[in-house]
């Protein structure tokens, strides 16, 4: 059976499209058949983040308004053929698309895929009520920072009221180094703030940069995050895994390693 | 720890989630500004039948309180109100 994910925050900046791109690419590596929606019309970047910018002909408004069929908008991934891209419009606005041609739409997908992953603009506006309003159950992305968790806080109230059947939590951007100096609130604290399941915590990683400077999800590579993002991936399967020691020291090897890279 | 350290109050993680955690509870409790000042006017006005309070040093707010129901807290409104003078003769009505 299908599921629609809805990938959230509130704020922006915090890594909603990162999340979406790595959660997508890595399901499709686990052999699910997936599709990538970028809901942020106006503002578009899930395809630059997957590095499929120049493959784009038709897009989410060109879907919506009749002009092209689901399949001839949609594009294939370059390394994982399992997985799809529906691009947001560049030159249009939010108003372009209402939550019910969205629930139309996820609802035609579900035939096809086994995932459709929705990437949400920042915000409580349309754009956000356009992207929940198909979706079984949410990722709320959230930074261990006082902002960000009290946009998260009120987004999850929000999707509560909107009677998703499952929220769970992603702590995006943590530092182990900060936490242990007691500058960052540590996962727990998080936790206990926002209240809902935790799902994944992703450390801040130079790696996430260098990846996306590339057009290449990290996730199922070496790099902390890149493993976190996988882990995130099971989870969402509803396999049980345990979280990462992100407090790992770096052993003489991988350190050699890494200066013959 | 540095001896610095050892005077330090409190880390800056602990500031952040302790701001949060009232910040949470007056953004959930969806309490307007002009709401809580409606408020403040009707406690100011019971409470003036009986005693001389000082109206501008009335501090209300909604915070969080230990219970025993299913969270372990539940929101609390909190009202600190000096008082200037007791009405003696109101005890006798």
């Amino acid at each position: 059976m299908s599921e629609v994910i809805v990938i959230t925050s509130g704020k922006g900046g915090v890594g909603k499209t990162t999340t979406s791109a790595n959660v997508g690419t890595g399901l499709a590596m686990l052999n699910k058949k997936v599709v990538l929606i970028d809901t942020d019309i106006g503002l578009r970047n899930l395809d630059v983040v997957l590095g499929l910018e120049n493959r784009i002909v038709y897009n989410l408004v060109d879907v919506v308004e009749g002009n092209c069929k689901v399949s001839q908008a949609l594009i294939k991934d370059k390394k994982y053929p399992n997985l799809f891209l529906l691009p947001s419009a560049q030159t249009r606005d939010k108003t372009s698309v209402s939550p019910e041609q969205m629930k139309k739409l996820t609802d035609e997908l579900r035939n096809d895929f086994d995932y459709i992953l929705l990437d949400c603009p920042a915000g409580i506006e349309q754009g956000f009520k356009n992207a929940i309003a198909g979706a079984d159950r949410a990722l709320v992305v959230t930074t261990p920072e006082v902002s960000a968790i009290r946009d998260a806080d009120r987004i999850i109230g929000l999707l509560a009221a909107n009677e998703l059947k499952q929220t769970d939590l992603i702590i995006n951007r943590l530092r182990m180094d900060m936490v242990k100096r007691g500058d960052m609130m540590n996962v727990e604290d998080v936790c206990e703030i926002l209240a809902i399941p935790l799902i994944g915590v992703v450390p801040d990683d130079e790696q996430i940069v260098v990846s996306t400077n590339q057009g290449e999800p990290l996730v199922g590579s070496n790099a902390l995050a890149g493993q976190a993002y996988m882990n995130i991936c099971h989870r969402v399967l509803g396999e049980e895994v345990e979280f990462l020691d992100l407090d790992k020291k770096e052993g003489v090897f991988s350190k050699l390693a890494k200066i013959f890279k | 720890m540095s001896l610095m350290d050892f005077f330090k109050k409190k880390s800056s993680g602990d500031i952040a989630k302790d701001r949060l955690k009232l910040l949470l509870v007056s953004d959930r409790s969806n309490c307007s500004p002009e709401l809580m000042e409606k408020i403040k006017n009707d406690i100011i006005e019971v409470i003036s039948k009986y005693m001389e309070i000082d109206a501008d040093g009335l501090d209300i707010s909604i915070t969080q309180t230990e219970s025993d129901s299913n969270n372990g807290s539940v929101p609390a409104l909190y009202a600190n109100i000096p008082i200037k003078e007791m009405h003696h003769d109101s005890k006798k009505n």
